[in-house]
C-alpha cells in the first residue's frame, strides 16, 4: 500500500503525510514519528548542552572552597536550572525521541497510534523550554528551590512579584506533565494495538517491553505530580496553604506527593536503556539476548515495585519509623529483577564476537558504571547508612553515576547504533572511539569523587564548603570540564556524517530486527507492506527468518 | 566443566572475596571519625555492604573484561556467536541469590536502625508556645528536659533550659545520651553531624525529639543538610563533646555570660552585600538577624 493510495481512500481524515524529504520538515509540524523522534533528539541535545554549560560554571564555582565566582542566589539558581532542565528538557525527552522513532519501526507498524497527538506533544517542549529560559530574566531570576521544590522554601517570594521565577518553573513544570502523558498515551496504545501480524507479546522486541513499562509509570505516576504541583502554585500565587505550616499546612505531604511521581521516574528514565543495552549487546557479540522472557517480565515487575517505594527518598524527613523500615525493605526488592537484568546482559556477551565499536563500547561503559550505582543504590536503600548519606554528595555522585553513566551514555550507545538508519549514512569510528574515552574517564573522574566526599560529611546543594573537601572537589571539577570537553568530537561526527558521511545502506549491523529490514533513512509510513513477523527478536546464530514476507518490498 | 576450569573458577572467586574482605575494612577509613556510638553501628553495616557489594561489582566487571580482552571476533570473522537463549538452572541461581543478600542486608539494616533509636516522637508544634516549654511539658520526660535546637535562616542556636543558656555551639557531655528536640522556624532544615552520622530534617510546624550517645571528644562540624535557601551552604556550627566536669564548667561558664549577638555568616554576608553598589545576585530572603546568646561559637574554631 502507498502512500497515495492511503490519501486517496480518506484524504480529510488522515493527517498530513509529512513534509517533502528535506531538513525543513523538522521545523514543521509534522506527523511523521520519525520526523518527530529526531526533533525530540535535536531539540533535547541542545538543552543538554545548556545544562552541562549551567554544570561546568557550578563546577568552577566548587573548584575552591568559598563562594567566590558567582553570588549564593546565581549558584541556587544554577543547581535548579541544571537538574529542570537535564531532567525535563534532555532526559525525558530524548527518551521520547528514541521511543518515537524506533518503536512504530520494530513493532512493523506505519507510525503511531495518534499522530497529530504526537506532535501536538513535541511542540509543547519548545514551549516549556522558552518558559525555563526566559525564567532566568524576570526579576529575581529563575527559581531557586530546587528541582525538587520542597516548600516552604519554594513559597517564599522575595520579588512579592506574581511572575517570578518559581512560578514559571512550576508551569513549565505542568506543562512538561502534561506532554509526557500526551506522549506515554500515546506510545503504549500503539505498543498495544499496532504490532504486526505474528509479533505476540514474546516475540516484541526488549526495547519496546521496557518503553512500555516506562510509559505505564507515566500515566499512573504523573497525575500525583501535577496535583502537587497545582497545590503548590495556589500556595505560592492565590494564598492557599496546602504546604505552609504557619496556616495549617503540611511540606511533609508535598514530599509525598513529589516522590510518588518523581521516584518511579528514575525508572521512566533507566528502563529505556536497560532496553537499550539489550537491544545492543546482543548485536556487537553476535548471540542472543540471554533470557529474553525473563528480561523483558522483570521490566514490567520493576514498573510495579517502583510505585512502593518512594518513601526512601525521605529517610531523614519528617517519616516515622516503621515508614522507614517498611520502604527500605520495598526498594532492596528492586535489586533482584535489576540484577537479573545485569546478570542476562553479561551472559550475552560471554561467548559472543564481540566487535568493539562505537555504540558497544558504549553499552559497555554504560553497563559498568550502572553496576557500580546499583550498589551505591542498595547501600542507600538501607535507612540507617541512608541517615548517614542523605543529602550529602555521596547520593550526587549515586545518581550521576546512573543518569550520566547509564543512562547519557545508553543515549550514545543508541544514537550511534541507529545513526545510520535515522540518517543513511556512517558516522567516523575514530572520532566516536575519541568522544567514548573522553565521556568514560570525564564522567568516572566527575561523579567518583563525590563518594568519598559525601561520606566525609559534604551536604549537597552548597555553594562553599569547609576546605577538607577540596581535594574531592577539584577532582570532580576537572571531570566536569572533561566532559564538557567530550561533547565536540560527538557534535563535530554527528554533524559532518549526517551531511558527507558514507553511506550506510539498510544494515551495516548485519542486526536482526524489524527496523532493519527496510531502507536506511526508513520510508515514509515505514513498511511497503506490513511484515509478518514468525520469529522471536535476536535469532543470531540461527538460520531462521525474522518475518514471512519482504516488508520492503518495491 | 573439567576440573581445570572449576579450579581456576574457586581459586578466582577466593581472590574476589578475598579483595572484597579488604575493600570492606578499607571501608572504615572512608568515614570521618567514630564520634557516636551510632557510627560505630553504621559504619559496621557500611563495611558489610561495601564487602558484598565489592565481591559482587569486581566478579561482574572481571567477567566484562575477560570477555572485551580475549572474546573478541576476529578481524573478517562475520559469523554469529553460539544460539544461546538462556539458561535456566543459571537464572534461577542468580535470582536466588541475590534475593537471599537483599533479605541478608536488610536484617542487618533493621538491626542497625534498632540499636540506634535516634528519632523519638514527631508532634505537632504546640501553638503559640516555645518549643523547649512546650517539651518539657511532656509528662513522659524523665528528670532532665532536651536541649532544644532551633533552626531558622541562617542560624543554630541550642537552648538548655534547665540552665537558661543559649548557644550558637551545641555542648554535649561524652557518654551521655544527648536529648534534643528540634523545631524549626521557618523553613525545612537539616540537623547533620557526620561524625555521630546522625541526620534529622528539622520540619517547621512539628517538634521532633532525637537523641544519640557522643562517645568521643573533640569539636566536630554540625551542618544543614536540608536546602533551606540562599545562605544554606553557611548554616554551619560546630558541636563539642566534652568530659562531663568539663562540660558542667562550660554550662557554670556560659550562665554568667551577658546574652550578645553571636558570629553569623549569613547575617554578615547579607549585610556587607547589601551595602556594595552593584549586585551581581537575585533577590534573597533576608537573613534572621544574628542570634543574641550567651556563648558565641567562630568560624575560626578548628573542628575535626
Amino acid at each position: 500500500m502507498s502512500n497515495l493510495s492511503l490519501e486517496a481512500i480518506q484524504p480529510s481524515l488522515q493527517p498530513q503525510p509529512g513534509a517533502p524529504d528535506n531538513w525543513r520538515r523538522f521545523f514543521t509540524f509534522s506527523t511523521d514519528h520519525k520526523v518527530i523522534g529526531i526533533q525530540y533528539i535535536v531539540t533535547a541535545f541542545v538543552f543538554f548542552l545548556f545544562g552541562g554549560l549551567l554544570a561546568m560554571v557550578m563546577r568552577g564555582e566548587l573548584l575552591t572552597p568559598p563562594a567566590d565566582l558567582v553570588d549564593r542566589t546565581v549558584y541556587n539558581g544554577l543547581f535548579t536550572m541544571h537538574g529542570t532542565i537535564m531532567l525535563f528538557m534532555w532526559t525525558f525527552p530524548m527518551l521520547n525521541g528514541l521511543a518515537n522513532y524506533l518503536v512504530p519501526l520494530m513493532i512493523g507498524a506505519r507510525d503511531m497510534a495518534f499522530p497529530r497527538l504526537n506532535a501536538a506533544a513535541f511542540w509543547l517542549v519548545p514551549i516549556f523550554g522558552v518558559i525555563l529560559t526566559v525564567s532566568f530574566f524576570v526579576p529575581g531570576g529563575p527559581s531557586q528551590s530546587g528541582w525538587w521544590a520542597y516548600p516552604p522554601v519554594s513559597l517564599q517570594n522575595p520579588t512579592g512579584n506574581l511572575i517570578n521565577g518559581q512560578s514559571l518553573w512550576i508551569l513549565a513544570v505542568a506543562l512538561s506533565g502534561i506532554s509526557s502523558i500526551m506522549g506515554a498515551v500515546n506510545i503504549v496504545t500503539t505498543i498495544i494495538r499496532m504490532r504486526a501480524p505474528g509479533m505476540g507479546w514474546f516475540k516484541m522486541p526488549a526495547f519496546c517491553w521496557t518503553v512500555l513499562s516506562a510509559q505505564l509509570i507515566q500515566l499512573f505516576g504523573l497525575p500525583a505530580l501535577t496535583a502537587g504541583a497545582v497545590m503548590l502554585l495556589f500556595d505560592l500565587t492565590v494564598g492557599t496553604s496546602f504546604f505552609n505550616p504557619e496556616l495549617g499546612g503540611d511540606p511533609v505531604l508535598y514530599q509525598h506527593f513529589f516522590w510518588f511521581y518523581s521516584h518511579p521516574a528514575v525508572y521512566v528514565i533507566i528502563l529505556p536503556i536497560f532496553g537499550v543495552f539489550s537491544e545492543v549487546f546482543p548485536v556487537y557479540a553476535r548471540k542472543p539476548l540471554f533470557g529474553y522472557p525473563v528480561v523483558v517480565v522483570s521490566s514490567l515487575i520493576i514498573t510495579g515495585l517502583s510505585g512502593i517505594v518512594w518513601v526512601h527518598h525521605m529517610f531523614a524527613s519528617g517519616t516515622p519509623g516503621w515508614m522507614r523500615m517498611l520502604f527500605m525493605v520495598t526498594t532492596m526488592t528492586i535489586s533482584v529483577p535489576t540484577g537479573i537484568k545485569v546478570f542476562a546482559w553479561v551472559a550475552t556477551v560471554w561467548g559472543g564476537k564481540l566487535r568493539l565499536n562505537t555504540p558497544m563500547l558504549f553499552a559497555l561503559g554504560g553497563l559498568s558504571m550502572f553496576l557500580f550505582a546499583g550498589i551505591t543504590g542498595i547501600m542507600l536503600a538501607s535507612a540507617p547508612f541512608d541517615i548517614h548519606v542523605n543529602n550529602t554528595y555521596f547520593v550526587v555522585g549515586h545518581f550521576h553515576y546512573v543518569i550520566y553513566g547509564a543512562v547519557v551514555m545508553g543515549f550514545y550507545a543508541a544514537i550511534y547504533h541507529w545513526f545510520p538508519k535515522m540518517t543513511g549514512r556512517m558516522y567516523y569510528e575514530g572520532l566516536g572511539k575519541l568522544h567514548f574515552v573522553l565521556t568514560f574517564i570525564g564522567a568516572n573522574l566527575n561523579f567518583f569523587p563525590m563518594h568519598p566526599a559525601g561520606l566525609m560529611g559534604m551536604p549537597r546543594r552548597v555553594a562553599s564548603y569547609d576546605p577538607e573537601f577540596a581535594f574531592w572537589n577539584v577532582l570532580a571539577s576537572l571531570g566536569g570540564f572533561l566532559l564538557g570537553v567530550s561533547t565536540l568530537p560527538f557534535i563535530l561526527n554527528m554533524l559532518s556524517s549526517w551531511t558527507r558521511g558514507e553511506k550506510a545502506g539498510d544494515n551495516p549491523w548485519r542486526a536482526i530486527g524489524l527496523e532493519w529490514l527496510v531502507s536506511s533513512p526508513p520510508p515514509h509510513e515505514n513498511f511497503e507492506e506490513i511484515p509478518v513477523v514468525v520469529s522471536p527478536p535476536y535469532g543470531y546464530g540461527s538460520d531462521k527468518p525474522l518475518v514471512a514476507n519482504n516488508p520492503a518490498k518495491e | 566443566m573439567n576440573r581445570r576450569t572449576i579450579i581456576v573458577l574457586v581459586g578466582l572467586a577466593i581472590a574476589d572475596f578475598l579483595l572484597s574482605l579488604w575493600m570492606g575494612q578499607q571501608a572504615y577509613t572512608w568515614m570521618p571519625p567514630q564520634a557516636a556510638a551510632e557510627a560505630l553501628l553504621v559504619d559496621n553495616l557500611f563495611s558489610f555492604m561495601t564487602t558484598i557489594g565489592s565481591f559482587i561489582f569486581f566478579g561482574v566487571i572481571g567477567t566484562l573484561l575477560y570477555s572485551i580482552v580475549f572474546q573478541r571476533a576476529p578481524k573478517y570473522d562475520s559469523s554469529d556467536g553460539p544460539h544461546i537463549e538462556g539458561n535456566l538452572k543459571l537464572e534461577v541461581v542468580w535470582t536466588t541469590i541475590p534475593i537471599l543478600l537483599v533479605i541478608w542486608i536488610a536484617g542487618f539494616s533493621y538491626q542497625t536502625y534498632d540499636r540506634m533509636s535516634i528519632l523519638g516522637t514527631i508532634a505537632p508544634r504546640a501553638m503559640g508556645m516555645a518549643t523547649a516549654e512546650a517539651a518539657a511539658m511532656q509528662p513522659a520526660e524523665p528528670s532532665k528536659p532536651p536541649i532544644a535546637v532551633y533552626a531558622r535562616q541562617w542560624a543554630w542556636e541550642f537552648y538548655y533550659p534547665e540552665q537558661d543558656i543559649r548557644s550558637t555551639e551545641l555542648h554535649l557531655p561524652v557518654n551521655q545520651r544527648a536529648q534534643l528536640v528540634l523545631s524549626s522556624e521557618d523553613v525545612l532544615h537539616g540537623f547533620f553531624i557526620p561524625a555521630f552520622r546522625v541526620k534529622q530534617d528539622v520540619v517547621p510546624g512539628r517538634t521532633i525529639d532525637f537523641e544519640f550517645t557522643p562517645i568521643r571528644e573533640g569539636r566536630y562540624r554540625l551542618r544543614d543538610s536540608e536546602y533551606s535557601g540562599t545562605y544554606f551552604a553557611a548554616n554551619q556550627t560546630n558541636v563539642v563533646v566534652e568530659s562531663a566536669d568539663d562540660y558542667q564548667q562550660w554550662l557554670a561558664m556560659a550562665a554568667t555570660l551577658p546574652p550578645s549577638p553571636a558570629e553569623n555568616v549569613a547575617f554578615e554576608e547579607f549585610n556587607r552585600l547589601a551595602e556594595s553598589s552593584i549586585s551581581l545576585g537575585w533577590d534573597t530572603v533576608k537573613p534572621a538577624p544574628a542570634p543574641v546568646v550567651n556563648y558565641a561559637s567562630s568560624e575560626e574554631d578548628p573542628h575535626e
